[in-house]
This record gives structure tokens, C-alpha cells and sequence, in this order.
């Protein structure tokens, strides 16, 4: 197309909706469409459980655990002390957190460039607790079709009782989960105690909000939660390429679907493997269909490949209609070896590379950590003074850290001007883990130095067998 | 709240919020009602460059609830507390009065910690670890500004930690000192004394009076003409606690040591000020800086 001035003008011609091809005027909002997944076993299903098991133990039993006289994993927001194991740590570590969570970021980029959303179908806590309250619901309310009988039918005795043992045993395990959640802030034991005896009303709403949350996400919220509140679901498909694998249905095998009779020949009758039995869509736990491809909504956890690779059994029809593959794998029917060589692309490499880099960083950092550390503030009142004997003096507040868990003696010792020394006491004994501000006076005998400001230098130094030393810049004012 | 200089402004934030609010909850009310047409493949059925089309989904109704009850939240919120211009909402809150009350729960939470100290002496209270890092801490954001960190005053601010004492350092007269502050007044006397001749020797004799390096020619000619300043400082130079006089006979110079900072004491005179802590600091806390202070130039009773 031309305009007036000649030039050519790209216009996006849009097709207005067909009326013809409608369906029922539908609303803005959508009401909810409750899920009722089919519980499957199979490979995906075992892993799925193998994580639930593994990220619950350290979860629920890692409070637990005692290091010395205290408890091994502890985040005391009140003392602002961070204990992990051996290691405590200060909010002036706060760099260890970033660093953390770059190493947890790049992590995730990691899998999900090779292997798909891989945390979202195994390990993130909204797919943990969303299977653990599923399971409960399958137990008290059994599987798909009875749980959709019971919600249909009518108020009986039977449906009181089951919807009561289900949501008893849904509070009691929400409420564990925010008691333990609590006790990685408040050491686990004395909160035992404190809630048994109704103390600390902050104690117990944290408990009850992280119960509530856990209740809500995970008994009602579910699949919702990943569709429409989680940024990672919808950024994850940034690091997806067409070798990244993802569960995906071979449409060029299944297609054209349609139910058949198990003795008859499919291929002669020109049908594809899909029956169109609707299990992969019946397992899925957020509800969607995996044979339309790749969606966000997928959370990538492989129940539908179980739920495939049964019927396909039962049909006699080879594994794998839906299976956990790459786009290109699909596409250029590539075997599993084939595929395998993509992993080593750059994306891959440079995301391995980075999170190596700050992993070691970090690993080294923390290990050459100095476990003393020391502030130093000039006194706000004197700028300098002549005391006897015309010394000159300058005072500063020094907080100095025992970041051990053991009490220590330090030294405090000063350097950069001529004759200048610590006139005041000079050792020091701070209590484990504690802090405290030194108010220490500096001298110079009279005329060493220039008028100005000068630098020098404090050294503090522990006295213990683990020598610890810092040294902090500070500045000497010597008047006019 | 009157933070405003006409009530213009008042009105003008008061329609700006509500329209906002009212606005939203229209917004949602129309959209709700509102139907589309959806097509059996769930697409707008719009298409864009051959073969984009745009997928019909609708948000979730849990959605629109949660920004209706945050709509109704704000209301709420906006009738029980300040926000609406100059209305102060319902429950008369104010960031004074949160403070207020946040000080006088911290006080009561503080009173039985001082009860223990009420009935201690300050003598023993100075060897009281936990009276002491209180102290410290009044001292730290009360008394730092002018006598420094470390006690040790500066220029024109005493050391609290030689024993040396404008106003006497027994515990009740360094209480006496924080409640009601001092004034100290060195008057000019460079008139009474003479001319400045005068002046320059009775620099150098009240340097010989702490043994400091004088010309001792001048200091016996300056000898005579102390006299002036004996009321005060007394014949001996050795000062008087009651008048705040301080001693001249112990080497210790507040306003600065040397020929020319005396001469300038005596020409110009001073008048330095303590302010009081009444009304500033609970008598609970006097008590305990009191102690504090005491103890920066004397061994506690603890210690005995």
C-alpha cells in the first residue's frame, strides 16, 4: 500500500471476528473452573513424590535441629543474629543474601534453559503443598470422579463427614507448616512452649498467617496461583529455546485423534496414536489441554506423560506420544542422544559459567571471612584538644563486633602519625557475639603533625588462638 | 491538620481520591457487565500478519473481588484515618500522638528497671553493671554533644573525669547540676585590674599558680593586682565551688591554656551555660546519669 507521499506503509490487516463461528457471549471475569485432577503413578509421579519427601524433611525438620547450644538454623530477627550452623551472621553480611539469591536466580535459569520449568513441577512450595492437600483430598474424598459426585450432589450426612475430615486435616497440616515456618525466627523449641501456654500474640498471628497462606494457596488458590499471581511462570519462557526440554505432545504421531476399538488397525484407517481418551488432560493439575503445545500454564510436571504412557501401554502403541522432549526433538524426530549434544549451547554455557563463578565467590568469601568487625565514628563533640603534657588528642567511638560465638580480648593499636598512640585502654573484652561502642582517645605529642587533617589507621586484633585482625581508616585533626 | 494554606487544596486531594476510587469500582462495575462474543477456538478471532491471533482469555472473578474489597478497604480506611485533605478521620489518629504514646508505653515498660535503681545510692549504682550501660547511653545521646564521648570535654566544655569540679562532684551537687543546668560568669575585668600592662603580668602569676612556665618578674609585679579576682577565686587562686569559681592552681584550663588565652579571660570574661535536663529526662534517669557521672571520677561503691 502507497500513501499519498509514495512511501510504502506497513498496515496490519485485521480480520474482524466471525460472528458465524461463536459460541455463548462470555464475561470479563471467569469464574473459577474447579480442577479435579485423576491421581496417576508412573516415573514423573514417583520423582514428584521423591521432592515432596525430601523438600518437606529439611523443611519440617530442620528447626529441629540443635548446633551446640542452640538451634542450628536460626534467623533472630530481634538480636538480628543469623545463625547457620557453624556459621553466624550479621546484617552487615548482607551481601551473603544477594548473593544467595543470584546463585538461586541463575540456578533457575540454568534448569529451566536445559530441562524446562522443572522447579515449578517439582520443588516449588505452591506444587509441594498443592500435592500434599491433594493427597489428603484424594484419601478422605477419593479420586477424580468421586470427588466430582460429591461436590455435585446434595448436602448428605456422608458428604458433612468427609468434607470435614478433609478440611481438619488441611487446617492441622497448615498450621504445622506455619508453626515451623515461625520456628526458623523464634527458636522452634521455646515457641512450642510459648503457644501451648497462649504467650506471644505476634507469635501466634505469624503462625496463623503463614497457616492461613499455606491453607489458602494450596487448598483453594492452586493452579490459580501459577496462572495469574507468579512472575516466575511467566518469565521462565524467556530461557526457553526449541532445545530446552519441555513435556510435549508429537502431534505429527497422534494426530488425527480419535477413540478406536484396541483390536482394529489404526494407521490402516489413517488415525494417529492419540485416542482421545482426555487422561492426560483428566491428571494435569492446572487443568489444561498439553495437546494444544506449549502454554504457560504448563507447569512442566510430567503427570500427563505417566498418564499417556499407560494407555499407550494398554493399547500396545509404542511410549512417548506425549514425553518430556525438545521442540527441535519433536520437530526433526531426534533421539534422546541427539538431544543430549544440544545441552552444551552458549546460553547453557554462560549461565554455567556465571553461576560457578558466584557460587565459588561466595564459598571462598565466606570462608575467608574475618569474624570481627569494627566501625569507627570521630567523637561529635571535640574536634581535638590539648591535654596535659600538650599532647594532642582526638577522640572517635569505635563499635567493634565479636562475630564468634566465644567471648574475645582485642587490642586496639593506631598508626600514620608520627609518636601516636592509644591513650586509652587498649584492650578490650566483648562478649560472644555482641557489640560494643569504645570510646578511645588518640595522642600525638605536640608539633608531630601539621595543622589539617591527617589519615591514619586503627588496627584491632583479637587476642584468641583464632588471630582475627581489621584495620579501619580514620582521620586526626590537629588544630590551627 | 492545618497543613494547608487554603482550603483549596483540601478539596482538591479529597475529590482527587475519591474520583479515583469511584472511578476504579465504575470501571469494573461496566467491564463486568459487558459481554464479548467468544469464538469456539477461544481467539478474538482477530489476526494479525497471517496467522497471530490473540487468545480470549478472561481474568479470574476472584480478581475482580480482590480490587472491590481493596476499594471498599480504602474507603474504610479513609474514615477512621487522616487522608481525605483536611478531614482527620474517625479515630482522631495523629504521627504526634502515635509518638506520645509509644514514649509513654516504652517509659512503663521501663519504670519497674528503674524502680530498682530508686532505692539505690548513687554510689552503688555507679558499680552497677546495669545502671552503668544505661548511663552511658544518656550520657551517649544526651551529654556527648558538648562534653564528648569519652567525658573528657573539649575547649569551654569541663572534663567530667578528672575530679576536678566547677560546682562541687558530690552526687547531689552533680544532680543539682543536671536538674536545674548552670550559668557560669566571668565577668571583664580588665578595668579593675588596669591597664594592659596590668593585665599581661596578672596573666603570668595566675600561670605561676599552677606551676605552669612563667616569667616570674611579671608574675611577682601581676601578684598585687590578683586582688580583683580573690572574691571569686580566692586569695590562694584555689576558686570556690559555690560561685562556680574555678580553681587557677591545678593546670587544668577549660578556655584554653597560655599567656593570651588568659588575657583574653580577663579582658572579655564569660559566661558559660549548663543547660537543665528537668523536664527533658525522667527524675529516674537523673538519677541513673547521675551515678553515671559520679562514677566517671570516683571508684564505685560496689568496689568497696
Amino acid at each position: 500500500m502507497t500513501t499519498p507521499s509514495g512511501k510504502l506503509r506497513k498496515v496490519i490487516p485485521i480480520t474482524p471476528a466471525d460472528p458465524s463461528k461463536d459460541g455463548a457471549a462470555a464475561s470479563f471475569y471467569e469464574a473459577q473452573k474447579k480442577v479435579y485432577p485423576r491421581s496417576i503413578s508412573g516415573v514423573f509421579a514417583r520423582w514428584r513424590w521423591i521432592l515432596v519427601f525430601l523438600t518437606q524433611l529439611v523443611f519440617y525438620g530442620l528447626p529441629w535441629l540443635e548446633w551446640g547450644q542452640r538451634q542450628s538454623v536460626l534467623f533472630d530477627l530481634d538480636a538480628k543474629r543469623f545463625y547457620l550452623f557453624g556459621l553466624v551472621l550479621y546484617p552487615q553480611d548482607f551481601i551473603y543474601l544477594t548473593g544467595l539469591l543470584i546463585i538461586s536466580a541463575l540456578a533457575l535459569f540454568l534448569f529451566t534453559a536445559v530441562a524446562g520449568r522443572l522447579w515449578c513441577g517439582f520443588s516449588c512450595p505452591q506444587t509441594v503443598y498443592t500435592e500434599i492437600f491433594m493427597w489428603i483430598e484424594h484419601k478422605v474424598e477419593g479420586d477424580r470422579s468421586a470427588r466430582m459426585r460429591l461436590d455435585n450432589g446434595g448436602w448428605t450426612f456422608e458428604k458433612i463427614r468427609k468434607k470435614s475430615l478433609k478440611q481438619f486435616l488441611w487446617i492441622a497440616v497448615s498450621l504445622w507448616t506455619g508453626f515451623t515456618f515461625v520456628g526458623y525466627f523464634v527458636p522452634i523449641r521455646q515457641l512450642a512452649g510459648e503457644l501451648l501456654a497462649f504467650q506471644g500474640s505476634w507469635q501466634i498471628f505469624w503462625v496463623f498467617f503463614y497457616g492461613f497462606a499455606t491453607y489458602g494457596n494450596a487448598g483453594f488458590l492452586r493452579e490459580q496461583v501459577c496462572k495469574y499471581m507468579c512472575p516466575y511462570a511467566r518469565f521462565q519462557s524467556a530461557m526457553f529455546d526449541k532445545d530446552t526440554l519441555v513435556v510435549s505432545y508429537d502431534p505429527v504421531r497422534g494426530e488425527p485423534r480419535a477413540p478406536r476399538n484396541k483390536s482394529i488397525d489404526h494407521k490402516a484407517q489413517g488415525l494417529g496414536d492419540c485416542i482421545d481418551c482426555s487422561l492426560c488432560v483428566q491428571v494435569c493439575p492446572t487443568g489444561i489441554d498439553i495437546r494444544h503445545g506449549l502454554q504457560y500454564d504448563c507447569i512442566g510436571c510430567g503427570l500427563c506423560v505417566d498418564a499417556c504412557n499407560t494407555v499407550m501401554d494398554k493399547m500396545k502403541y509404542p511410549r512417548g506420544l506425549i514425553r518430556y522432549t525438545t521442540q527441535n526433538g519433536v520437530a526433526q524426530g531426534w533421539t534422546s542422544r541427539q538431544m543430549l549434544r544440544r545441552v552444551l549451547r552458549p546460553r547453557v554455557l554462560i549461565y554455567s559459567t556465571v553461576l560457578l563463578g558466584i557460587s565459588v565467590a561466595m564459598v571462598f568469601s565466606l570462608m575467608a571471612r574475618t569474624p570481627l568487625k569494627v566501625d569507627v565514628v570521630r567523637d561529635r563533640a571535640a574536634l581535638s584538644r590539648i591535654v596535659a603534657g600538650g599532647r594532642l588528642e582526638n577522640v572517635y567511638r569505635l563499635q567493634i563486633m565479636n562475630a564468634t560465638e566465644a567471648p574475645q580480648r582485642y587490642r586496639i593499636s593506631a598508626q600514620g602519625l608520627d609518636g601516636i598512640e592509644v591513650a586509652s585502654e587498649s584492650e578490650i573484652e566483648i562478649e560472644p557475639a555482641q557489640s560494643r561502642w569504645v570510646a578511645v582517645r588518640l595522642q600525638i605529642p605536640y608539633g608531630a603533625a601539621p595543622a589539617g587533617s591527617h589519615t591514619v589507621h586503627f588496627d584491632i586484633e583479637s587476642l584468641g588462638e583464632k588471630r582475627a585482625h581489621v584495620q579501619e581508616k580514620a582521620v586526626f585533626l590537629v588544630p590551627r | 491538620m492545618s497543613d494547608f494554606t487554603s482550603n483549596f487544596w483540601s478539596i482538591y486531594v479529597t475529590a482527587l481520591t475519591l474520583l479515583g476510587i469511584f472511578g476504579c469500582l465504575l470501571l469494573l462495575w461496566i467491564t463486568a457487565r459487558k459481554k464479548v462474543e467468544s469464538t469456539a477456538d477461544n481467539t478474538t478471532g482477530h489476526v494479525w500478519d497471517g496467522d497471530l491471533m490473540e487468545m480470549n482469555n478472561p481474568m479470574p472473578r476472584w480478581w475482580m473481588w480482590l480490587f472491590v474489597i481493596t476499594s471498599v478497604f480504602g474507603l474504610g480506611y479513609l474514615a477512621v484515618y487522616p487522608g481525605l485533605g483536611n478531614y482527620g478521620g474517625k479515630l482522631g489518629w495523629t504521627q504526634l500522638g502515635q509518638y506520645d504514646s509509644e514514649v509513654n508505653k516504652a517509659n512503663k515498660e521501663l519504670e519497674p528497671m528503674y524502680a530498682r535503681f530508686a532505692s539505690m545510692k548513687p554510689e552503688d549504682m555507679a558499680g552497677d553493671a546495669q545502671a552503668m550501660a544505661i548511663g552511658e547511653r544518656l550520657f551517649m545521646n544526651n551529654c556527648a554533644q558538648c562534653h564528648g564521648s569519652d567525658a573528657r570535654g573539649s575547649k569551654g566544655f569541663p572534663n567530667l573525669s578528672d575530679g576536678d569540679w566547677l560546682h562541687g562532684g558530690t552526687p547531689d551537687k552533680i544532680h543539682e547540676t543536671i536538674t536545674k543546668g548552670r550559668v557560669g560568669v566571668m565577668p571583664p575585668m580588665a578595668a579593675a585590674v588596669g591597664s594592659p600592662e596590668d593585665v599581661r603580668n596578672l596573666a603570668q602569676y595566675v600561670l605561676s599558680l599552677s606551676g605552669s612556665p612563667h616569667d616570674s618578674l611579671r608574675a611577682s609585679l601581676g601578684k598585687e593586682k590578683f586582688g580583683a579576682c580573690a572574691a571569686c577565686h580566692g586569695m590562694d587562686g584555689k576558686g570556690n565551688q559555690a560561685l562556680g569559681a574555678p580553681n587557677l592552681t591545678d593546670d587544668i584550663w577549660l578556655h584554653g591554656w597560655g599567656e593570651n588565652a588568659i588575657i583574653a579571660m580577663i579582658n572579655n570574661g564569660k559566661t558559660n551555660e549548663m543547660p537543665a535536663q528537668e523536664g527533658k529526662l525522667t527524675d529516674a534517669q537523673i538519677n541513673v546519669l547521675t551515678a553515671y557521672v559520679w562514677g566517671l571520677s570516683n571508684k564505685p561503691g560496689a568496689a568497696r
